[in-house]
């Protein structure tokens, strides 16, 4: 655990770049540009100027579709996370910069020296939130084509991290390059990197699988573990569940940060919060995107359906195909079942079930509030920091980093002042051990 | 420029492969004083090689990390296509454009050797004919998905709840020799259009690719009537291949260690002038012994004197590499016939 001298424990940071999905709102007037340099760089500096431990980036590698159509509901486009996060290394200083990188459609050694340059170009700011998927769908952009079995999926990941880490322990800064030779059921390679070790060592690993190979793969190899378990209840659950795997890999509970994605809104009372709060969810789930997510859940087409009636009569479709590149709705039935339990309580109409059960914001309130919620979650053990997705591009974090981080800095729970450079060093990790034979 | 043709000057700025052992990996801000100083220049462009096969950081990340420091020269990362997958080439290339608001360029390259294959184990060392085959085959796909959005695809219509008309981003369907891609790109249509592509043409087996999918072409010729038939050559096929020649610049790619050049600076600025103005070639690539040493020189004593005689611009005219190589934005292949061009 991380004390400061308060001997509270403290909050990590990070700022989620608006993704493509629902939660980044575009129709307000204040939403900026998803892609050009300038809300990447607003945003990283509102990060850094608040004192964050990184600057995080999605990745899609495949638009979505829906009903074979390209999904055009949502903002949509984004940059190749290591270019922009290298061009992101001129205009910051301490802020670390990690970008999800797919293990499926990648391969070890080009991936490994892409992720050792981002770390030498930065000075050790550098991490890799490694991502499984796997599907044919997305694999129709790639050589491999077709895809991995999805048991395979953390095979292949497991031992792609592996791998990275036998190559960045093959140059040792300052020594002699060696040859490395991997042998294994994924990859067979050999050879001589052209990068010496990173700053860190390593670059920062993140993981963000939920499963239970995900969650285990997380304890043997992770050092940030970015969930949605964002509820004090499901936080401390999966909090307890993986810092209990880590025993097994003879490793110390510190030594894996849990981090949900968070969602928060501000208001100068906790009432006009909660009205930014409704108000915003109207924003992010307009009519068009109400039907979306019943589709999505009914598995058929509902173009037809009337968001401002009822729910649909039929009930879902469960080996509907209707929907790619998207995450999978766990139990089609159940879902329906519940909404139209809230839908009759409520009295609602469709677009509204939809917003009373899927627009939630995991903290709403005045700064104090808000500030406070965050030191209990990380007291209470639901968390070891979060990961913030703020609704607009690029300064949906403004307010947080201008009314929120003081008040968790008098609070004793958040830093003041950058005291390490690396990512590592905010984080408070230890540097790996270099395992690449006598440098 | 009135009737003459301009001047194209672009230099290398990657370590020399000698330079680059031990801990002899450039940091960042010698890269960017370096492309600060070939900026100063007012050069068209650098370019960054790169390899699988001997020591240096990864060439796109590193011309990325040196975007938001330069406001105006060109980046021309060198990227191979022959381990690694055209659709994140292409993403990378495109990201750099937006990174650097329209400056980047893209040298593509191909990896030949044995023991680079044995560090990806998925394929077989290739003849290079094969290997440039596949090369303009990224080529063409990056392009298509360049194009698969259309410049005006984000719409922000909140009447109809459309971020993006899904009529104007493409599937590219592409089906190459050795891999195909369904698209669109993730990446919008960058600001160039299509970032440059650019592709040494000395060896016989790239020529093609040269001539069909290049912006520039770089060609190695010991005189300029070498160079000019190289030159001709090029504008040849790519007439061939349907393409307006007038858009292929070809300049000549010169080692050189400014202190042993015959002559010294003030021969090659006379030997680029001469082989410019006589028609041989549309500029120079230099590829300095040591650019850090070698830059400053060429500034001033080579680039200098060609502007004192009206040859090379004083200041950059456009803000897009494209602007600086006079090469039009295209329009996006996808784009209903008749748009605005
Ligand atoms: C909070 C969170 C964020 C994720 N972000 C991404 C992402 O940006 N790109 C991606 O391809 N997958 C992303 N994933 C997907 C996971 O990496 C993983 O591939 C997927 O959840 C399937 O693994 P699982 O079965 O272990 O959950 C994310 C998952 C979670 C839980």
């Amino acid at each position: 655990m991380t004390e400061s001298r308060t001997g509270r424990k403290q909050i990590h940071l990070a700022a989620h770049f608006p993704g493509v999905n629902a939660t980044t709102v575009w129709s307000d007037p204040r939403s900026g540009s998803q892609i050009d340099f300038s809300s990447f760089e607003h945003l990283a500096r509102t990060a850094e100027r608040g004192l964050f431990d990184f600057f995080f980036l999605a990745e899609g590698l495949r638009l979505r579709e829906h009903k074979g159509r390209i999904h055009d509901l949502d903002v949509v486009g984004r940059p190749e996370s290591i270019t922009v996060l290298a061009a992101l290394a001129a205009v910051t200083d301490r802020l670390g910069l990690a970008a999800t990188v797919n293990t499926t459609f990648n391969e070890p050694y080009e991936l490994a020296r892409r992720l050792a340059t981002l770390d030498h170009l930065s000075g050790g700011r550098a991490g890799w939130n490694a991502v499984t998927s796997s599907d044919a769908f997305t694999g129709e952009n790639f050589r491999r084509g077709g895809y991995l079995d999805r048991s395979e999926r953390y095979t292949r990941a497991a031992e792609f991290v592996a791998t990275a880490r036998e190559l960045w322990d093959s140059w040792p800064l300052g020594g002699e390059r060696r040859r490395f030779a991997h042998d294994g059921p994924q990859f067979r390679i050999e050879g001589e990197v052209t990068v010496e070790r990173p700053p860190q060592g390593h670059p920062v690993v993140i993981q963000a699988g939920d499963s239970d190979e995900g969650r285990e793969f997380a304890a043997s190899a992770a050092d940030v573990i970015f969930t949605r378990h964002s509820t004090p209840e499901a936080g401390r659950a999966f909090y307890a569940d993986v810092k209990g795997r880590l025993a097994r890999y003879g490793r110390r509970p510190e030594e894996l940060k849990v981090m949900p994605g968070v969602t928060y809104v501000l208001g100068d009372t906790e009432a006009e919060a909660r009205e930014r709060a409704a108000l915003i969810s109207r924003q992010q789930i307009s009519p068009q995107n109400a039907l979306l997510a019943l589709e999505q859940v009914w598995g058929r087409d509902l173009s037809g359906h009337d968001p401002d009636g009822p729910l649909p009569e039929a009930d879902p479709d469960p080996e509907s195909a209707l929907v790619q590149g998207r995450v999978r709705i766990g139990d089609p039935l159940a879902v329906a079942a519940r909404w139209r339990a809230l839908s009759e309580a409520k009295g609602l109409s469709t677009r509204d079930t939809v917003i009373e059960a899927t627009g939630r914001h995991s903290f709403v309130g005045t700064p104090a509030s808000v500030a406070a919620a965050l030191e209990e979650h990380v007291a209470t053990g639901a968390a070891d920091g979060f990961i913030l997705v703020p609704h607009l591009t690029p300064g949906g974090l403004d307010d947080f980093v201008d009314r929120v981080v003081p008040i968790l800095q008098e609070r004793g729970v958040f830093r003041t002042e950058y005291t390490g450079t690396t990512l590592r060093s905010h984080l408070g990790l230890p540097v790996p051990v270099w395992k690449g034979g006598t440098p | 420029m009135t009737g003459v043709r301009t001047l194209h000057l672009a230099v290398e700025i990657a370590p020399p492969p000698s330079a680059a052992t031990g801990s002899a990996l450039r940091d960042a801000a010698a890269t960017v004083a370096l492309a600060r100083l070939a900026e100063d220049a007012g050069l068209d462009f650098l370019t960054h090689d790169d390899s699988f096969a001997r020591p240096g950081l990864d060439a796109l990340a590193v011309l990325a990390r040196t975007a938001p420091e330069t406001r105006s020269i060109g980046l021309v990362p060198t990227v191979t296509t022959t381990h690694t997958e055209p659709f994140h080439v292409q993403a990378a290339v495109a990201s750099l454009d937006w990174a650097s608001r329209g400056r980047a360029g893209w040298r593509v390259a191909v990896s030949p050797g044995a023991a680079e294959a044995r560090l990806f184990g998925r394929r077989p060392a290739a003849p290079a004919a094969e290997l440039w085959q596949e090369a303009g085959e990224a080529a063409e796909v990056a392009r298509l998905l360049w194009d698969s959005w259309e410049d005006d695809a984000e719409i922000r219509d909140v009447a109809t709840g459309r971020f993006v008309d899904r009529d104007k981003l493409h599937h590219v369907d592409f089906e190459g020799a050795s891999f195909s891609v369904r698209g669109p790109s993730i990446v919008p249509r960058p600001p160039q259009g299509n970032p440059v592509v650019v592709v040494d043409a000395t060896r016989p087996a790239a020529r093609e690719t040269a001539a069909r999918h290049a912006d520039v072409a770089l060609v190695r010729a010991s005189s300029p009537e070498e160079a000019a038939a190289l030159r001709a050559e090029l504008h040849r096929a790519a007439r061939a291949h349907g393409r307006d020649p007038g858009l292929l610049r070809v300049l000549l790619t010169l080692a050189a260690d400014l202190d042993a050049h015959p002559g010294g600076p003030a021969a090659l600025a006379g030997l680029v002038a001469d082989w410019h103005g006589g028609g041989a070639v549309d500029g120079l690539h230099l590829v300095p012994a040591v650019p850090e040493r070698d830059l400053p020189r060429f500034a001033a004593e080579v680039v200098g004197p060609l502007r004192d005689r009206g040859l090379f611009r004083t200041a950059y005219e456009g803000t897009t590499l494209r602007d600086h190589l006079g090469l039009p934005r295209p329009v996006s292949r996808y784009a209903p016939k008749g748009a605005d061009a």
